[in-house]
């Protein structure tokens, strides 16, 4: 084979080469429909949305594609339009999302409520109380440490709406004893359970930690702890990508009973950890 | 000690069971690591060699450039790439965010620098070695660029696999850009972070066992295939 | 592929390699009419091997010209093959080093095969058509650079020291395949230090000392008595500055 040829040859090889790498790699479009959600750690660490998705799936044959961040980043992700439906608990924000037009209309879904867990010997001593605010307040003024989820997601901002109502504001000699981990639930209790520290986590969450070491679970039933969630449909006048068809029909499956049973039917270790709200909320 | 032995015997079960979600995410680490390792490689290994043999204005500050890239944080690859590959962003209309294709990409521009910069030194080295000689038999440049990157070709083997490692073992621009779903971009460093996330140290440290495993085994496999090449490369 | 321009007389005419002020080469000229052998003889540090790279288009002329008869000068290098001190051999058999230089060479692969098998069986490297060429001792590495530029068919063959590094044994064979090479025609030119090696092998001399040409003669001639008094110590096997 003469010199030029040779180099042809070697040249349509690794062409083909590529191609046949690039075709497989790229050829990821996934079967079937599909929707995104973007919903928060919380919820995707508690196990609810990997047992209710696939019963989903099997009914509607739409697959819902799941990306847990924080409520903050979630939002975020929704108004750039990369994601269809969003599963958030933070009321303020999400009124905010259907006032600035990026979200249809806000649905209740569900609740289940935060705890503040810390540690066994509890320096604090708020063990018990039912106060949350009082309870607050005793950690703070003993200076033992709390970590924060600090991520601007909706446990984060209930958190420091709680701090708000005891009109404490976060000063720069508070950093020996209030932390801010910047991450999800999970990595926030893990800090906690390490230092030994305070913590505001939703339930699931705490019941399905593995790393509990000494924490225990020491404030609980405050009504200033219910944690509803809401899901919202992308609006499709905002971007026209945005699967609004699908979307409606995951969210309308959620609040349907069926959807709503089903939540409420999720339990880990014999707990129930999602409250249905929407079929409430149409009784109303 | 009682993680670790908790990890190995969670690894253990999970190998044995042959667990299909375990299949499922080994698989797509591979795929998106060899996949960008591969297609790194195709572009990496002539601009390193082209690089090394051509003197042009500004070669010095790109060698420099060239050197630094190898230290691109994952995560800050990661968030560039999420940002083009939004919707709202330059390169949204394409759809590629949240699928594995976004990984490959995200990996490639990580490699891309490791192995363009080692090739770039090996074809140096062996420029400085061979240059009289091709010149003396009339070898022009794209023959220099072929000669040279075959016979340093132990050494660029080791440029790649140091690529594949990087790739397969990076977590912060697959878990941005891939956004860690479930049955479709959920691989292995990213659910190992998420086991962290929850708790499950064992978990973690069991399916960073079988990464590690996983990386002996690809390593031992391109030994051996290169095995006969080796014999022949001193 | 013979063209019809010849190689010789090689004419050099006022010759200069200069690098960072230092002259190399300093104003040499010389013209050689004939084939055989011609040894650039002198002490290390002469300017012997930049003089051969001068003549080979691997280094350029400072100043000066060097003429090969009349053939075209693009196709000049390519009518000559060089080896140099240390063997450059690629990282892979011996049998595909030498096909690597006929690949460029755009040779056919039927014929590369029967160049390959002959030029390995003139340099009496056929047992090791397959091993890695580093692993070759230095005189069959050595020996094999030379199987190569046979392979290559040149008209002229430029030499830097080819023994410099070797033991007697693979010295005597490497000395055999120039012998061998001048025997079919081709144009010899071999730099060295040994005066030993010049006398057994040049059929002409020229002497270098600090990049200058003291002296061009017949080698017989230069060997019984040169003319150059600095010629006369380097035979007289004095160190000479």
């Amino acid at each position: 084979m003469r010199e030029g040829q040779k180099k042809l040859f070697a040249g349509m090889t690794l062409l083909a080469a590529v191609a046949a790498v690039a075709s497989y790699a790229f050829l990821s479009s996934p079967k079937g429909q599909s929707i995104t959600l973007a919903s928060t750690t919380s919820t995707e660490n508690s196990g609810l949305l990997g047992y209710l998705l696939p019963i989903f799936k099997d009914e509607s044959g739409i697959a819902v594609r799941v990306v847990a961040v924080g409520t903050g980043q979630a939002m975020r992700m929704a108004m750039k339009g990369d994601a269809d439906v969003i599963l958030v608990h933070h009321r303020p924000s999400e009124e905010q999302f259907v006032r600035e037009g990026y979200g249809v209309e806000r649905i209740a879904v569900m609740h289940n409520d935060f705890v503040i867990v810390g540690p066994a010997a509890d320096p604090a001593g708020i063990k018990g109380m039912t106060d949350v605010a009082s309870a607050l307040g005793r950690v703070r003024s003993s200076r033992a440490f709390f970590v924060s989820r600090g991520d601007d997601s909706g446990t984060h901002k209930r958190e420091l709406s709680l701090w708000a109502a005891l009109e404490f504001q976060l000063g720069d000699d508070d950093g020996d004893w209030y932390r801010q981990s910047g991450s999800g639930q999970g990595a926030t209790l893990n800090v906690a359970s390490e230092m030994d520290a305070y913590c505001l986590s939703d339930r699931a969450s705490w019941v399905t930690f593995a790393n509990k070491r000494s924490l225990q679970l020491l404030v609980e039933g405050d009504p200033l702890l219910l944690n509803p969630y809401s899901v919202i449909l992308v609006d499709p006048r905002k971007y026209a990508h945005i699967k609004a068809a699908e979307g409606q029909q995951f969210i309308d499956w959620l609040v349907s009973e069926h959807g709503q049973q089903l939540i409420a039917a999720f339990q880990i270790e014999g707990q129930q950890l999602f409250f249905p709200d929407a079929l409430e909320v149409a009784k109303e | 000690m009682n993680e670790f032995s908790n990890a190995f015997r969670t690894a253990l079960q999970l190998l044995v069971e042959m667990d299909p979600g375990l299949f499922e995410i080994v698989l797509l680490s591979l795929r998106v690591s060899l996949s960008a390792v591969i297609l790194a490689a195709v572009f990496a290994l002539p601009l390193g060699a082209f690089v090394a043999l051509t003197a042009f204005p500004g070669r010095r500050s790109v060698v420099i450039l060239m050197n630094a890239m190898m230290s691109l944080p994952p995560v800050v690859v990661g968030l560039v790439i999420y940002l083009l590959l939004s919707r709202t962003g330059p390169l949204g209309v394409t759809g590629l965010l949240f699928t594995p294709t976004a990984m490959i990409i995200a990996q490639c521009v990580l490699v891309f620098p490791i192995i363009a910069a080692l090739t770039r030194q090996t074809v140096f080295d062996l420029h400085e070695e061979y240059d009289e000689y091709l010149r003396s038999v009339g070898a022009g440049t794209w023959q220099k660029i072929t000669t040279l990157l075959w016979d340093g070709r132990a050494r660029l083997l080791t440029a790649i696999l140091a690529g594949f490692g990087r790739a397969i073992a990076e977590v912060g621009a697959v878990i941005i850009v891939g956004g860690n779903i479930l049955h479709s971009t959920r691989v292995m460093t990213t659910t190992i972070a998420l086991e962290t996330s929850k708790g499950d140290l064992g978990m973690a440290l069991g399916l960073g066992i079988i990464l590690v495993l996983i990386a002996v085994i690809v390593n031992t496999a391109v030994v051996t295939i290169g095995g006969g090449a080796s014999r022949r490369t001193v | 592929m013979q063209s019809q321009h010849h190689m010789l007389p090689l004419v050099v005419i006022g010759a200069s390699y200069v690098v960072d002020g230092k002259a190399i080469i300093e104003d040499v000229s010389f013209t050689i009419h004939e084939a055989g052998l011609t040894a650039l003889l002198g002490p290390n540090g002469a300017g012997k091997s930049s003089l051969l790279k001068l003549c080979h288009g691997l280094l350029p002329l400072s100043a000066g010209s060097i003429r090969w008869g009349d053939a075209d000068v693009q196709e000049v290098q390519r009518r000559q093959a060089m080896v140099f001190q240390r063997p450059v051999l690629l990282r892979r058999s011996a049998a595909e080093n030498i096909e690597h230089v006929l690949k460029l060479r755009g040779a056919s692969a039927g014929e590369r095969a029967r160049v390959i098998e002959e030029s390995l069986d003139w340099a009496g490297l056929a047992g090791i058509a397959d091993m890695p060429a580093r692993k070759l001792s230095g005189g069959e590495q050595q020996s094999l650079t030379i199987a190569r530029a046979w392979a290559l068919n040149p008209e002229v063959l430029l030499l830097d020291e080819p023994t410099a590094n070797l033991d007697p044994a693979a010295t005597r064979r490497v000395e055999d395949l120039i012998r061998s090479f001048a025997g079919a025609g081709k144009k010899i030119i071999m730099a060295t230090h040994n005066i030993a090696q010049a006398q057994r092998l040049a059929d002409e001399v020229l002497f270098l000392n600090h990049g200058r040409l003291l002296e061009h003669a017949p080698a017989e001639q230069f060997m019984s008595g040169p003319s150059d008094p600095l010629a006369a110590r380097f035979i007289a096997g004095e160190l000479v500055d």
